[in-house]
């Protein structure tokens, strides 16, 4: 088992590698981290743009900062992949990167992580519920629900909850849901549980618009794995030799069924993480997906290569877990 | 060849007529595609989703030929008027015709979406055909390549690429970037459908008769391979638009003064209680768009590839 995830996370490193060189280039192509000086009123001199080239190691050729951003070999030790450090950012000398990143991943694993649940309970439950009940209205409904939740653009249904939570509020008269931000703007003076009553009362309404990428790719096809499960011999078998009804579908339909789910839910979590960008945005939250879009439009490229590589290692660490997940769900497949 | 027709146990066979025909032209086609057509009839979704798309795409190409406003701002048009006679969907603040701006919206949205999807489906075909003909160590570069690509989100990555050029970037550029990104699912497809095909008679016969590597993928691999391919990018197009607009809402993609559907929403994305016109409009045009597209994409994995039909509902 442990030779296993060892052999595994070995055979990603390459990919990992290959994937920062192409961001690497691509980020240098596309942008460049000094535009926004450049065109400053009144334009800053000659000597300013010199050292803030400097810093941020721009006078240097694209290989040579490749190299430098991955291990900080001959750096001023604000750079280095391998060491820890993420590079400069064009927001100044005292913007540390990596204790930003820090500071918001937590902000949007919480985010991620409620959304991720909630969308596997829903799905994995109106997925059984529709296998069961194939043909009947109850299923149709939740197909067309599945159909409408996969063509729902993240973002507008994000913002039309928004919109729906400050309306409440108004008919209500008092502030019932948070629908700016991922906390209270002064959270000094509260205790542990109010802080985390307040931090769980910002997460209701974007994780209510962000659960529906993962319910959507999820509830159809754990109907499909239901179906052909319900519909296998050892299912019929253990009707057929007098088991309750419940344990037949806990036992021994569910579990099989849960196994093609895994696999999906990992690749599905890369587009749930490329949701939280937008359900950030509009709720306007100081987390990872904000971080990036702020990147983007000023061409931090060394903020925006951390988030790159961050996002890819995710990826890779839930492909992983996914992995590990069959071993349990499923007693054939064994880890040599 | 007519058996090669009914043999659709086995997936691919249901388009072996196509290709199993060793140059000449193909007797076979009359049965093959009545047969696709009649299976994808009864499905009565997607008929019906192709018959709406077939709307709104008229309705977005031909309607602004009709209708007096575009979607730029004049100092003709009220400001913040709801809908009325004059204006269906009532105006902007800054003076456009919101109906004008949907028909323009609508159309940028679907030349990305269908330049993505031509784009991306020839790229990503040949990229799996080559890497699943070929194998070895072609094959393992490739498709590690692939896996590379795959290892981003699509949207963070077209993000990242397309907003970080200056200026801005016109539905064209927008096309480009996404396509660059979005083919990698499809030479999968591809690549798994290939690998079974080339151990077929076919291929061996073809390659007997002194065909080239070139013509053999060509003319006869992917040819066979079209029913997933075909489903492959309809269900690219319904990402491609959400991709899109997920890029405008966010202001990395179509620019002012031109507009699509996704900036709409980013200009009234407040606006859902006190200016419903301005909110319900672009949004609702991106379901209907991406439902009608799935739709039709469930009806075609129905009548092209019935290995893979899901279970329908």
């Amino acid at each position: 088992m442990l030779v296993f995830v060892i052999r595994r996370l070995l055979v990603t490193v390459p990919v990992l590698l290959a994937a920062s060189l192409l961001s690497f280039l691509l980020i240098d192509v596309t942008g460049d981290p000094l535009a926004d000086l450049l065109v400053q009123q009144p334009p800053p001199s000659e000597e300013v743009i010199e050292a803030e080239r400097e810093r941020l190691y721009m006078d240097r050729p694209v290989y040579e900062r490749y190299w430098l951003w991955l291990t900080g070999i001959g750096g001023n030790g604000d750079i280095g992949l391998l060491r820890g450090e993420f590079g400069p950012s064009v927001r100044g000398p005292a913007f540390d990167v990596g204790a930003e990143v820090a500071a918001r991943m937590g902000v949007t694993l919480r985010l991620v992580a409620a959304a991720v649940l909630l969308a596997l309970g829903l799905a994995v439950f109106t997925g059984v519920v529709s296998a069961m009940r194939q043909y009947s209205a109850v299923d149709y409904t939740l197909t067309f629900i599945g159909f409408l939740a996969l063509a729902m653009p993240t973002f507008w249904l994000g913002a039309l909850i928004k919109e729906a939570g400050v309306w409440a509020n108004g008919q209500l008269g008092a502030t019932v849901f948070y629908t700016i931000g991922d906390s209270a703007a002064d959270t000094r003076g509260m205790g542990l549980w109010e802080r985390i009553a307040d931090a769980g009362g910002h997460l209701v309404l974007p994780t209510l618009a962000l659960m529906l990428t993962g319910y959507a790719a999820w509830s159809r096809y754990q109907r499909t794995a239901m179906l052909e499960v319900l519909n296998s011999d050892y299912v019929r078998l253990a009707h057929a030799k007098g088991l309750p009804r419940r344990t037949v579908m806990r036992r021994h339909a569910l579990r099989t069924a849960l196994i093609p789910l895994t696999s999906v839910a990992a690749v599905t979590i890369a587009e749930i993480l490329a949701g939280t960008v937008l359900i950030e945005t509009v709720f306007q939250w100081r987390g990872l997906g904000t971080l990036l879009v702020e990147a983007i439009r000023t061409s931090d490229a060394y903020v925006l290569m951390g988030w790159l590589m961050l996002a890819g290692t995710l990826v890779v660490l839930a492909n992983l877990a996914a992995d590990l997940l069959y071993g349990v769900l499923d007693p054939r497949i064994r880890y040599e | 060849m007519s058996e090669r027709v009914t043999d659709t146990g086995d997936g691919n066979g249901a388009d072996g007529a196509t290709g199993g025909t060793m140059g000449g032209a193909a007797p076979a086609p009359r049965g093959q595609l009545r047969t696709i057509a009649m299976r994808f009839a009864r499905h009565r979704p997607a008929v019906a989703s192709l018959a709406v798309l077939a709307a709104l795409a008229a309705f977005a190409f031909a309607g602004p030929l009709l209708w007096q406003w575009d979607h730029t701002v004049s100092s003709d048009i009220p400001s913040s008027a709801e809908p009325s006679a004059a204006h269906p969907l009532g105006t902007t603040s800054a003076g456009n015709d919101v109906l004008g701006q949907l028909m323009r919206g609508m159309q940028q949205t679907l030349k990305v979406a269908f330049t993505v999807t031509v784009l991306a489906t020839v790229l990503g075909s040949v990229w799996g055909a080559v890497a699943g003909y070929f194998r070895g160590w072609v094959d393992a570069v490739m498709m590690r390549l692939v896996d590379v690509l795959l290892i981003v989100p699509l949207l963070v990555v077209v993000a990242a690429v397309g907003g970080n050029v200056r200026g801005g970037t016109t539905w064209y550029g927008v096309a480009l970037v996404i396509a660059a990104f979005s083919w990698t699912p499809i030479s999968r497809v591809v690549r798994g459908v290939v690998l079974s095909l080339r151990e077929q008679e076919f291929v061996e016969a073809a390659r007997a008769a002194g065909a080239s590597h070139a013509r053999i993928i060509l003319r006869h691999l992917l040819p066979n391979a079209a029913g997933p391919i075909i489903v492959a990018a309809t269900l690219l197009i319904a990402v491609a638009i959400l991709v899109e607009a997920a890029m405008s809402f966010l202001g990395f993609g179509i620019q002012a003064p031109d507009i699509s559907l996704g900036l709409m929403v980013q200009h009234a994305k407040t606006a859902a209680f006190t200016r419903p016109w301005l909110f319900y409009p672009p949004g609702l045009t991106i379901v209907l768009i991406a439902l009608v597209i799935n739709f039709i994409g469930d009806g075609l994995r129905d009548a092209l590839d019935p290995r893979q039909a899901m279970v329908r509902g």
